[in-house]
């Protein structure tokens, strides 16, 4: 039952063959079973879930349909769910049990979801491992020797292990489309402003966005019809109507004009990553698009620019978190700057704190110029390069990380090595667009992903590229050998 | 000693705006609520809430632009300032830096002298309040209400083109009375809802460059700006004179000392890393939407002021005294159109009437004695029914409630006594009276005359219990006793 694809379960469903209280159950043990190994889960909901699996399945029966009505999935930690903890992977948050749903929890509620439970994560979004979570790290089921990539890497683990059919992800330098790569999945991250913020706990506003991982371009088609739209309580939400993305998969190649950036096919590129990515241009190739060799000279910018950016704005966004109101407060404070410290000190780990320091002092009186505002300017060069190369091409292609997922510990003690790991995706967040990484092959059994960028609001056409290649191929069909 | 120097005055005015939610939430606003009754998820900072500008505050702070002749800015931008307290929940303002609402304008104040004062005004821009910290009842603990966390303040920045005491008072209350026309806040200084920034340096005369200033946070009365800049005067010229040199700081104003104390200096002065809130888009102000403003605008203190004098004849200070309250104008309008003279009414309106409101400590809404009634009391002048000092008994009764004047005056038998053989019999009663008086009044050389003749008008007016015309009486006894 954890086999089908999160497209297919509605019409299962439909036809009887299980009911969703059955898919759920058998989900919620086959997460019971796999998490001391993966760890992909912080919180279960099991009594919540089988309770709306059993609403769902009366819904059913009393003549409502619907392709999500019943389907079991998972939220990434950082969605607030009303009554269900909501940790953010951090200390800080480690009891904080949200008063009112995220608008993305509250969206796929509506169409009929059954919350599976919350999962893992890179505390607050920073990291590319998960290894920065204060619950632990994440394993990869393709090999638990091995980071399933971040920050979503509870989200991407439990979709790769079958623990859930799909999960919804956010991406702010990377972190939907990095794991989804090293976990051999489909998963998109929306234009900036298509999927509602509200809700989601931010790391950097303006970089923020969520998106689903699951196993298929449709998959992520039908999650993202529900999650996208406007939104009165962010104000940074687009308002324009959302495609029913699913209408648009079948669309054929012919004609398509595919850039192939030069610049990502750097010598940090793996060569068998390389070779993947390329197999798959010619797949592409083979449907009738054009390959158009494309430049975005200031993309290698982009790391730097981002780790000021994003710091700048996450050591305002994570000021809240003062010990005073809610979430972690330290013991017996002494006076007020005693709890600011401690409760701070203790709340944070290592890469939260790096990031606020970093983000402090780039904002600070004196430096402001020299780094933020330098780092805005960039960002816009890095637009701008974007809009130039969608003169000519349609879509953008080329790998989503720079190699396989890398074990433990690798990359953990070199902060710069591991902020390399979304050198290829952080532009796409820097510039708003929708990008998402579909599986393209495998290297020594480890998964190999394909990144797919378009121009704003293309998420119907990089899904429509994505699921042509996924008829035509079977990379996003394999699963690992992990045993749950 | 302190002639020689120059007092240079720039004040920065908080004004709470009387929106019904918060400025960036559904909260309400309402003064006086229980502790954290009015304080939602936003103002409390909750993760993954998101801030939503409150059109009505724009638009508030529009109305004042106009209303002040400012430039209004098309697009104006929100900024985060960041600092930790435990009643700013979010660890940063939302304010506006580099791009206010509202740009360069300029109010005109009317001197007690008569003379006039156009007073610059820098900028004004849109930000939200804090929470209050209450150090007392709480044992030696600090206890937080954010029911004004988020609530809507317009600063109003002034040029530092206030040179004394006096002109910083008559300024506050010209934006007081702007505000209050406008309805944009109650201008409640004891509620907090108008707060004031006192920057004083002083200079020699003479000197183009500006001293070194100090700010005095939070002065909240009128009478209290006044002690406070004399005061920190003082203190600034004693220093200057004793050959030292002011330090740029922070100060606070003790009413209770009457003295002015450092706070911080400018050394631990905050940096406060302003930069863009992401979570909001800039503010875009259309041409259609600043005329529909300007429509709506009603006319505005200076504007009475000027068609008081041109209508009434009224001097300046007059004029801007009534005009200082659309209440006080509109009052006084009524009162002038009943006694058909607008001179006497403004008379009885700035003296009599505001006396005995101050007295009982009432607002001029709030009179015992409606505007129609001072009017019909004045017009009783007019007509030679009572004389001006009749008038007041008559006044002082209405106040306690005992009708209309004319009512009064029928009741206590206080109409004035016309009848000429009624007047000569008192007049000639009292001449006999007073035979010795009359015959040292004869011997006194006819210059030296004016005090005793007083003193027979005096006894003919008690005689007649102030009913008799005071100029019939005038008349018979110049004829009587300079008459041979």
């Amino acid at each position: 039952m954890h086999d089908i694809a999160l497209e297919a379960i509605a019409g299962a469903l439909e036809r009887r063959e299980f009911s969703s209280v059955e898919i759920t159950t058998h989900l919620l043990d086959r997460i019971e079973r796999a998490n001391p190994t993966l760890n992909a889960f912080v919180t279960l909901d099991r009594e919540g879930a089988l309770r709306t699996a059993a609403a769902a399945d009366a819904a059913r029966a009393g003549g409502a349909t619907g392709p999500l009505l019943g389907v079991p999935i998972a939220h990434k930690d950082l969605f607030c769910t009303a009554g269900l903890r909501t940790t953010c992977g951090s200390r800080m948050l480690g009891e904080f049990v949200p008063p009112y749903d995220a608008t993305v929890v509250e969206r796929l509620a509506a169409a009929g979801c059954v919350t599976l439970g919350k999962t893992n994560m890179d505390e607050f979004a920073m990291g590319s491992s998960n290894e920065t979570s204060w619950f632990g790290p994440v394993r990869n089921p393709w090999d638990t020797a091995r980071v399933p990539g971040g920050s979503s890497g509870g989200s991407a683990a439990a979709v790769a292990a079958r623990l859930a059919p799909g999960a919804t992800a956010t991406d702010t330098g990377g972190s939907i489309r990095q794991p989804a790569s090293l976990c051999g999945l489909t998963g998109l991250k929306a234009t900036y402003g298509r999927v509602s913020r509200h809700g989601m706990i931010a790391f950097a506003s303006s970089l923020d966005q969520a998106g689903p991982i699951a196993r298929s371009a449709a998959d992520c088609a039908l999650m993202l019809s529900a999650m996208a739209g406007f939104d009165t309580r962010d104000s940074t939400s687009i308002d324009t109507p959302v495609p029913d993305y699913v209408s648009l998969l079948d669309r054929p190649l012919a004609g398509l004009r595919v850039g192939v950036p030069k610049e990502y096919f750097d010598p940090g590129l793996h060569p068998g990553t390389e070779a993947a990515v390329r197999a798959g241009l010619a797949e592409l190739e083979a449907q009738g698009a054009r390959l158009i060799d494309v430049s975005l000279p200031h993309s290698p910018l982009s790391v730097p620019a981002y780790y000021v950016i994003a710091p700048a704005e996450c050591s305002a966004n994570l000021s809240r978190y003062d010990g005073v109101r809610y979430g972690y407060r330290c013991k017996d404070p002494a006076d007020l700057r005693d709890l600011y410290e401690r409760s701070r000190s203790e709340g944070f780990g290592e890469e939260v704190k790096r990031r606020i320091i970093v983000g402090t002092y780039a904002l600070s009186a004196g430096y402001y110029d020299a780094y933020y505002r330098k780092a805005q300017q960039i960002r816009r060069l890095i637009a701008e390069d974007f809009r130039q190369a969608f003169e000519q091409v349609d879509v953008i292609a080329g790998p989503a990380a720079p190699a396989t997922a890398f074990r433990f510990g690798e990359k953990s003690n070199d902060p710069i090595t591991m902020y390399l790991e979304d050198i290829y995706t952080i532009a796409a967040n820097l510039a708003g667009l929708p990008a998402m990484s579909m599986p393209g092959g495998l290297v020594d059994g480890l998964p190999v992903g394909i990144q797919l960028i378009g121009n704003h609001l293309q998420e119907g056409l990089l899904l429509n590229v994505a699921h042509r290649f996924q008829q035509a191929t079977d990379w996003h069909t394999r699963a690992p050998a992990f045993a749950a | 000693m302190l002639s020689q120097w120059e007092t240079v005055i720039g004040l920065e005015v908080h004004v709470q705006l009387a929106t019904r939610s918060k400025i960036f939430s559904g909260a309400a606003t309402r003064f006086g609520a229980a502790p954290n009754t009015q304080a939602c998820a936003v103002d409390l900072a909750m993760p993954g809430t998101l801030p939503v500008l409150n059109r009505e505050a724009v638009h508030m702070a529009v109305k004042f632009g106009l209303a002040i002749g400012a430039d209004i800015a098309r697009v104006s931008v929100f900024d985060r300032k960041n600092y930790f307290y435990p009643d700013l929940p979010k660890g940063y303002q939302i304010s506006q830096l580099d791009h206010p609402i509202v740009g360069r304008g300029s109010v005109t104040v009317e001197l007690p002298d008569g003379s006039s004062k156009c007073i610059g005004v820098t900028r004004a821009h849109l930000e939200e309040d804090a929470g209050k910290s209450l150090h007392e009842d709480f044992h030696g603990l600090t206890g937080i209400d954010l029911n004004r966390a988020g609530t809507p303040l317009l600063e109003i920045v002034s040029e530092p083109e206030i040179r004394s005491a006096q002109e910083a008072v008559a300024y506050l209350r010209q934006i007081h009375s702007i505000i209050r026309y406008l309805g944009i806040s109650d201008g409640n200084m004891a509620e907090g809802s108008m707060r004031c920034d006192v920057n004083l340096s002083l200079r020699r005369h003479g000197e183009s460059e500006f001293g070194t200033r100090c700010e005095i946070k939070n002065v909240n009365s009128f009478r209290f700006v006044e002690k406070a800049i004399e005061c920190e005067r003082e203190r600034q010229a004693d220093i200057l004179e004793g050959g030292g040199t002011i330090k740029q700081e922070t100060r606070l104003y003790d009413a209770e000392r009457n003295e002015t104390r450092s706070m911080r200096s400018k050394e631990v002065a905050h940096d406060y890393r302003y930069f863009p809130e992401p979570d909001l888009l800039p503010v875009h102000v259309s041409e259609e939407f600043i005329a529909s403003v300007r429509a709506e605008l009603p006319e505005l203190p200076a504007q009475k002021v000027q068609r008081f004098r041109t209508q009434f004849g009224l001097g300046a200070y007059d004029a801007a005294q009534l005009a200082a309250s659309r209440e006080l104008a509109d009052y006084f309008e009524e009162a002038a159109g009943v006694a058909g003279d607008a001179k006497t009414a403004a008379n009885w309106v700035l003296s009599e009437l505001l006396a005995r409101l101050n007295r009982d400590g009432l607002e001029v809404t709030a009179s015992p004695v409606p505007a129609a009634s001072l009017g019909a009391l004045i017009a009783r002048i007019h007509d030679n029914t009572i004389s001006g000092k009749i008038a007041k008994t008559v006044f002082e009764a209405m106040w306690a409630g005992e009708g209309e004047p004319d009512a009064i005056i029928d009741a206590r038998g206080l109409r004035q006594v016309a009848d000429s053989g009624a007047i000569a019999q008192l007049v000639d009663a009292a001449l006999a009276a007073n035979a010795g008086q009359v015959e040292q009044y004869r011997a006194t050389p006819a210059d030296k005359r004016q005090r005793m003749f007083g003193f027979f008008v005096g006894q003919v007016m008690k005689a007649s219990q102030g009913k008799a015309n005071p100029q019939q009486v005038n008349d018979l006894l110049r004829e009587r006793l300079d008459g041979e």
